[in-house]
């Protein structure tokens, strides 16, 4: 383990390697049958997405169509009741369709444009995911087939309205835990039967080789504006990051542009749901989970002894998943990220302190990351700074919380 | 000479092809997987694909996913599938028996492990779906040390550079993949396009070279067996395993097998 955080300690930073490796992490675990279609996704990946061409074309796409730049807000009637350090909230919430998911879906769709590929599938857990690539291909006039799992279907049915009004066809995934893992799967089997005319939009940093490092490429937007807007408002780097971790998209988008800042402290919120001793949560990297293989990649995943992958629980759809994007199972190697993680409870609470305190509705998963600050701003001085990523709005939790207060809405 | 290798010099000298039956392993309690592994070599099989259960078997259809999901339920693991194909070898010392697997049963278990228990248990040949050799050369080392083959598939969009890249590691038998789908996707077999295939395949390597994926009866069997060394059929058996009750399943494979080896030797 000393040889890989020596390894990873290098500066400047150069994740991943040529064949798509954090360390041991990551790579590319498809089935012959996939591996020309991301051969080609590699390939157009390479020769599009890193020119100028592509990228003003993805930089005229997230000002005038998402909304760019999101806002750096000063939280401060929240960090006045934490006492503690000074809260800034990047706003991805007010993106187009509510949440950072739009950054990923415009590079992703831009790219299956220049592949000339007329076919888009994707995979959704809070349908977030699903919203952004309903909504880009809706904008483009591409065919859109979502996957969603039969459970969140239900506790996400406005979103899953939204997609249909989009033009998306929503295919309910009724195998499995029948949660976003699942709804991958089926997306997986579509993708190897349509490989010809497909592109397959994925929603989060996992998957095979370029998916982990091209959604970093499209999400790290949120940290390059972060880390100008910070320098800009208060003179000084951030001393902490905090963002919520299902896949890890949000996160490695926010802290990726602060890497090689060493004094930036970093934290991974994952879902905790009714606890980890209940065996209903998904947390992975903060309770050292079991590594192995899954959806293309070697990461930490949710697994029993025989490496049968196991049913996650989170209160928020989005962080329902038994895996976790390579990269952060590698940044957890080399310790430059802490990973901790937040029960459904106390997501809750920061979900109803941060909507009375600031007049901001977050989203479940968001949520995450807010308890996590309530935990570590009040043992910082006032003169510091904690960025947590505001990843998404949480109109779409609205009737999970009613439920859960026994309101009928 | 290996098992794998006996039996296609074997099948080369009586001028035949080979028929390899597809079953997953735990589909059925383990002592009635073992009954069936019996069954179908008495009823023809060449050479037997046992599938190691898995919860997300994603290059697999509805109806072998299905077999995977019972097999998880009733809690057969890797171990226990090694231990089935020990109980095989007791009565069958012939019979080459590859197993197909997904990459994280293995993982867990470890590659050195595995390779050493596979091997003393009397499994010829590994399948791993989901470790395309960019991944492999770890697991290929260990197997190799143990004279355990390892098969590779070959795609219908496998690019000429990766066909030959894949021959020169390929042990055993090049397993084609006669679409571009998941297991039991029948409608979409090309039945020229795939002899083309095989042919061309067979410019690259002097290894047998199997066709599966879509194989669903005699008459696909018989077309595809004019060209490749062998048919591999997996879905069209477990769906006539899940129509038939413990007691009635046996006659039923029987005469499902009699009906694809008679086809094949047409």
């Amino acid at each position: 383990m000393s040889d890989i955080k020596t390894a990873a300690k290098q500066v400047p930073y150069d994740f991943p390697d040529k064949t798509g490796h954090f360390g041991p992490f990551g790579g590319c675990f498809v089935a012959e049958t996939l591996m020309p279609a991301i051969k080609e996704l590699n390939h157009a990946f390479e020769q599009y997405a890193h020119t100028p061409e592509f990228q003003q074309e993805f930089d005229h796409d997230l000002a005038y169509f998402a909304g760019r730049p999101s806002p750096l807000y000063y939280a401060r009637r929240w960090s006045e009741q934490l006492n503690g350090a000074r809260i800034y909230l990047k706003r991805e919430d007010l993106n187009h369709t509510g949440a950072h998911k739009i950054n990923h879906a415009i590079g992703q769709i831009l790219l299956a444009k220049y592949m000339g590929k007329k076919r888009i599938i994707a995979e959704t857990g809070a349908g977030q995911h699903g919203v952004a690539t309903a909504t880009v291909a809706a904008r483009l006039g591409l065919e859109c087939v979502i996957y969603m799992g039969e459970k969140d279907v239900e506790r996400q049915a406005a979103n899953v309205y939204r997609m249909k009004l989009l033009g998306a066809e929503v295919i309910p995934v009724t195998t499995g835990a029948r949660t976003l893992k699942d709804a991958i799967n089926t997306a997986m089997r579509d993708w190897v039967s349509h490989v010809d005319d497909t592109f397959y939009l994925l929603g989060t940093v996992v998957g095979p080789k370029p998916y982990p490092e091209m959604n970093r490429m499209f999400q790290s937007v949120i940290g390059r504006e972060a880390r100008q807007q910070c320098l800009d408002l208060t003179g000084k780097l951030p001393d902490a990051l905090v963002a919520c971790i299902g896949g890890g998209s949000n996160a490695i988008g926010l802290f990726y542009p602060f890497i090689n800042d060493t004094g930036v402290k970093m934290y991974g919120v994952e879902a905790g749901g009714k606890g980890i001793e209940s065996g209903q949560h998904a947390s992975l990297l903060s309770v050292d989970g079991p590594q192995g293989v899954l959806h293309g990649n070697r990461t930490y995943i949710m697994s029993d002894t025989a490496g049968n992958i196991l049913d996650s629980h989170s209160v928020s759809a989005g962080l329902d998943y038994p895996g976790v994007g390579p990269e952060h199972a590698w940044l957890k190697s080399c310790e430059r990220v802490e990973y901790v993680y937040a029960l459904d409870e106390e997501a809750l609470t920061a979900f109803r302190t941060l909507t009375r305190i600031e007049g901001i509705i977050p989203a479940l998963e968001t949520s995450h990351a807010l308890a996590h600050v309530t935990k570590i701003a009040p043992k910082m001085h006032k003169d510091q700074i904690i960025i947590v990523n505001l990843s998404g709005r949480g109109d779409k939790d609205i009737h999970t919380v009613a439920n859960i207060d026994g309101v009928k809405i | 000479m290996n098992r794998i290798q006996t039996c296609f010099e074997q099948l080369k000298q009586k001028k035949q092809k080979g028929l390899i039956p597809y079953i997953t392993a735990g589909h059925h309690p383990p002592a009635e997987t073992l009954q069936l592994l019996h069954t179908l070599v008495k009823s023809g099989a060449d050479l037997l694909e046992l599938g190691v259960p898995f919860s997300d078997p994603v290059a697999d259809g509805p109806v072998i996913e299905k077999a995977h999901q019972k097999a998880v339920a009733r809690h057969v693991t890797l171990a226990d599938v090694l231990d089935i194909v020990t109980e095989f070898r007791k009565q069958d010392e012939n019979t080459p028996v590859v197993l197909m697997s997904y990459l994280n049963p293995i993982e867990v278990m470890g590659y050195t492990d595995f390779a050493i228990r596979a091997s003393k248990a009397g499994v010829d040949g590994v399948l791993i779906v989901d470790c395309p050799p960019e991944e492999s050369s770890i697991l290929h080392t260990a197997l190799d040390a143990k004279q355990i083959d390892i098969i590779y598939l070959v795609s219908p969009n496998t690019d000429d550079q990766r066909i030959k890249k894949i021959c020169t590691l390929a042990r055993g038998y090049i397993y084609y993949v006669s679409l571009k789908g998941v297991t039991g996707d029948s409608d979409k077999l090309a039945i020229d396009e795939v002899k083309k295939r095989i042919n061309h395949i067979k410019t690259f390597t002097q290894l047998p070279v199997c066709v599966g994926f879509g194989v669903k009866d005699g008459k696909t069997a018989s077309a595809l067996a004019a060209t490749a060394d062998a048919v591999i059929v997996g879905t069209a058996l477990v769906k006539t395993l899940d129509a038939h009750s413990s007691s009635t399943m046996y006659t039923a494979i029987e005469s499902q097998m009699s009906e694809l080896h008679s086809a094949i030797d047409a």
